[in-house]
């Protein structure tokens, strides 16, 4: 096991560094200036010059790249070009803010979908269960954004009960806080619900075709009680694979969440840098989010050698 | 495990909330703090080497101030001066300053930081529109409280872009971390901020002036205009600064919780020619297609019929204003018969727009209309800004462009024959030249020859000018009708 997760470990560091270099090749050749764009217009040629310089663009693409991979290995992600800041210390930030809306929408689908998943395969042959699962199909369709605007409009602008965006720490008021991240972790969860939904649902079913459960029923128990006792540990192999891909789909949605709700998170930060041209921005904030996706295979990876006894040998 | 699942999910948000400390306000209930909703956000603080509108939309006087300022007729008003006279030779101006204002790191306002502020411009800053103060040969220090600036030529565009971010007045103590920490002795100082979401201004307790009504503005920065609009909706903010979607707008009018306050901008939405290519270096192939845009239907189509019809590049809060509108009425038959007798019946011309949704609806309009008189046009929409910038801007690439031109006094750029407009007039230069050395009623009479002259020659196509259209609760009064300053003036803002 331990030699697995070596191994693992050494594949995900070598896809952060093709990761890195393809990130750093595809800034290279995106068209615009960021010195021109950060002058705006009526910059003289000269100036333009002076802040290429300044900003270290004018040297050549390897020396750029060593340079920037070189801080970045040491947490020094550079400064912006157009914020003027650190940007390690801004991703951070937004990251937080990022992983709390991820976090909540994960879990409002886990919400949903681990007690109807369960339901609609239990139930699977009454009509209430099939109502579960063809209810789950009709949210598969729903995109994150329309479910956002549809949730603003019926408790922001409507009942005015929530807000309709924006954003509170923690820290400074947790209430507010609270009532900020429900309507965007909504829009996020009911979608991913629906999804992991139809998943859960045909691993129990998978499940409660297996002997043992036969067995357990044959013993007495009810088939919820032997779903618990002895089912839904193996139901969750194929469940959690499907949620560490589905935490990719929700990064991303969370990106268009983020816009909806006005949320500075780590999606509304790459709008914004690749917009004004702020390459070493968009450089850092898509490597950590690549990273993040690799990060979310590899633990699901190493999560699924520990739920199945069988996959340790191999 | 499942216990394992949920410490690591535990962790996790605990992780996540380490990482988002920082502080921003809500929008508190409180009387006397105020939220007003934008839609661009200042990349940093630092208007003296970052370009663009937002940073001195929130900060130019409210936060900095300068000698002068504009009021809301677009006269410009004593601000830190008292009062000014002008030499003779128009060279030689004599502020006399106010002696109580103080900056709010607690440093004194004097004639040297004067010298210091409009000196620094030809030095320190790096944005273009610093060659304005290229005219200044030197400031003297008269005394503590009077400071004298002597220019190279005599110059009205100079004394009018000091009411501009340049004229902004900073203390040598207090410009080491600009884009970070402003210093001004405005009513306000930047109290915190979270990119991406708000910036918090609190009253400026040491201000010299009348103190403001709100003790605090929360500027909340909503870049996707529905959002911006729900926030106003459910209370989440009590002002949006400038509507962007003009279909919004009778949504507020018919909901008695709201006033809609419409007026002008400095901001003339322009079909440029250029005027240094074939064919559009015909003034009668311009002026064909001066004939062939209906621009009533134009600003029907692209700004829901809001906005103002002014065909010249002066809006009506300049004092040498007036109606060019009719100099080229919509006759597809004479843009016809123009375009035979300068041997051009049917020309192809590449519109290169930005992909701004106002540019791209009235790309439009414009394509089909001269489509009616036999003209092809491609319409080519370039990333804004960065690749019509490089493309269109710098390069002059193209025959056809349509942009807003945002700046006050924009007209003098048809001056400039190295402008991407490539209009090369002499009696233009020569009346922009007299126009700035001469007094107040010759400047007024040398712009009205220019902005005539410029319509004669149909150097552009002036298609419509923006509207200023803010909406707010009706407890907040005393907004600035028209747009006519850099900034959006928070002084004059009180309850009901």
């Amino acid at each position: 096991m331990t030699v697995k997760i070596v191994r693992r470990v050494a594949i995900l560091v070598a896809s952060v560094l093709v990761a890195s270099i393809v990130v750093f090749l595809f800034m290279a050749v995106l068209p615009g200036d960021p010195a021109q764009v950060a002058l705006g217009v009526n910059a003289t040629p000269e100036l333009v010059a002076k802040t290429r310089a300044e900003f270290g663009i004018d040297r050549p693409l390897v020396t750029q790249y060593f340079d920037w991979i070189g801080g970045v290995l040491q947490g020094d992600f550079g400064r912006s070009y157009v914020t003027r800041e650190e940007i390690g210390p801004a991703l951070t930030d937004r990251l937080g803010v990022t992983l709390w809306l991820v976090g909540a929408g994960m879990l409002v689908a886990l919400l949903i979908a681990v007690p109807a998943g369960t339901f609609a395969a239990v139930r699977h042959r009454k009509a209430d269960g099939t109502a579960v699962s063809g209810l789950s199909q009709i949210g598969v369709a729903i995109p994150a954004f329309l479910a956002g605007i549809i949730l603003v409009q019926i408790f922001a602008v409507q009942l005015r009960w929530l807000p309709s965006g924006g954003w509170t720490p923690p820290v400074q008021d947790p209430g507010e806080f609270l009532r900020g991240l429900v309507l965007p972790a909504l829009s996020l969860g009911l979608v991913q619900g629906a999804v992991l939904t139809r998943y859960v649902r045909s691993a129990v079913l998978d499940t409660l075709g297996q002997d043992y459960l036969r067995t357990a029923r044959s013993k007495g128990l009810r088939p919820f009680q032997a779903l618990f006792r002895h089912g839904l540990r193996n139901a969750a192999v194929p469940v959690v694979t499907v949620l560490g891909l589905q935490l990719s789909t929700l990064l991303i949605g969370a990106v268009v969440v983020e816009r909806v709700f006005v949320l500075p998170g780590l999606g509304s930060m790459l709008l914004d840098s690749v917009a004004s041209r702020d390459l070493l921005s968009v450089q850092g904030i898509v490597l950590v989010l690549v990273v993040g996706v690799l990060l979310v295979n590899f633990v699901v990876d190493v999560l699924y050698t520990v739920l199945d006894p069988r996959l340790r040998g191999s | 495990m499942k216990a394992r699942i949920h410490a690591a999910v535990v962790a996790l948000l605990l992780v996540a909330s380490g990482c988002s400390a920082g502080s921003s306000a809500t929008v508190a209930k409180d009387p006397g703090t105020l939220a007003i909703g934008y839609t661009a956000e200042p990349a940093n603080f630092d208007f003296t080497r970052t370009d663009g509108a937002a940073i001195p939309q929130a900060l130019l006087y409210n936060v900095y101030e300068g000698l002068v300022k504009l009021d809301a007729n677009a006269k410009i008003v004593p601000l830190l001066a008292e009062s000014w006279t002008i030499s003779e030779d128009r060279k030689t101006y004599d502020f006399k300053l106010r002696k109580n204002a103080k900056f709010s790191n607690g440093a004194p306002f004097t004639a040297e930081d004067v010298k210091f502020s409009l000196m620094r411009v030809k030095t320190d800053w790096t944005v273009s529109i610093k060659s304005t103060m290229d005219v200044v040969d030197r400031v003297d220090v008269v005394a503590p409280d009077h400071a004298r600036v002597v220019l190279t030529k005599p110059s009205n565009g100079w004394l009018f872009s000091l009411t501009s971010r340049l004229g902004a007045m900073f203390s040598p103590t207090g410009v080491a971390d600009l884009a970070n920490k402003p210093v001004g002795t405005g009513p306000y100082t930047v109290s915190s901020r979270r990119r991406g979401d708000s910036i918090v201004l609190k009253q400026n307790p040491a201000y010299w002036g009348t103190k403001p009504a709100y003790s605090t503005v929360v500027l909340k920065y909503i870049k996707d205009p529905t959002a911006l609009n729900n926030a106003l909706l459910s209370n989440g903010i009590d002002v949006i600064s400038a509507i962007t979607v003009p279909d919004s707008i009778p949504q507020f009018q018919s909901d008695d919780r709201f006033t809609v306050v419409e007026g002008t901008t400095n901001s003339e939405v322009t079909l440029a020619f250029n005027n240094a290519r074939p064919p559009l270096n015909d003034v009668r192939v311009r002026k064909a297609l001066s004939y062939a845009i209906d621009r009533k239907a134009l600003l029907d189509t692209a700004w829901a019929g809001r906005g103002t019809l002014i065909g010249s590049m002066v809006p009506p809060t300049d004092p040498w204003y007036e109606d060019l509108s009719n100099a080229y009425p919509f006759d597809p038959a004479k843009a016809k018969a123009l375009l035979a007798e300068a041997g051009q019946p049917n020309p192809s011309l590449r519109l290169r727009i930005p992909n701004l949704p106002y540019a791209v609806s009235a790309a439009q309009v414009v394509s089909s209309q001269l489509a009616d008189v036999g003209v092809t046009v491609t319409i080519e929409p370039l990333d804004f800004p960065s690749v019509w910038l490089k493309q269109v801007f710098t390069d002059h690439d193209y025959d056809l462009s349509i942009i807003q031109h945002v700046e006050a006094r924009d007209i003098v750029t048809f001056g400039r024959p190295k402008y991407y407009w490539g209009y090369d007039g002499k009696l233009v230069q020569q009346n922009l030249a007299k126009a700035d050395a001469g007094t107040p009623q010759e400047q007024i009479d040398a712009m009205r020859q220019v902005a005539r002259r410029l319509s004669e020659d149909a150097a552009a196509d002036w298609l419509f000018l923006f509207p200023n259209v803010i909406v707010a609760k009706n407890k907040v009064t005393g907004f600035v009708r028209n747009q006519v300053s850099e900034s959006f003036d928070l002084t004059g803002l009180a309850p009901r």
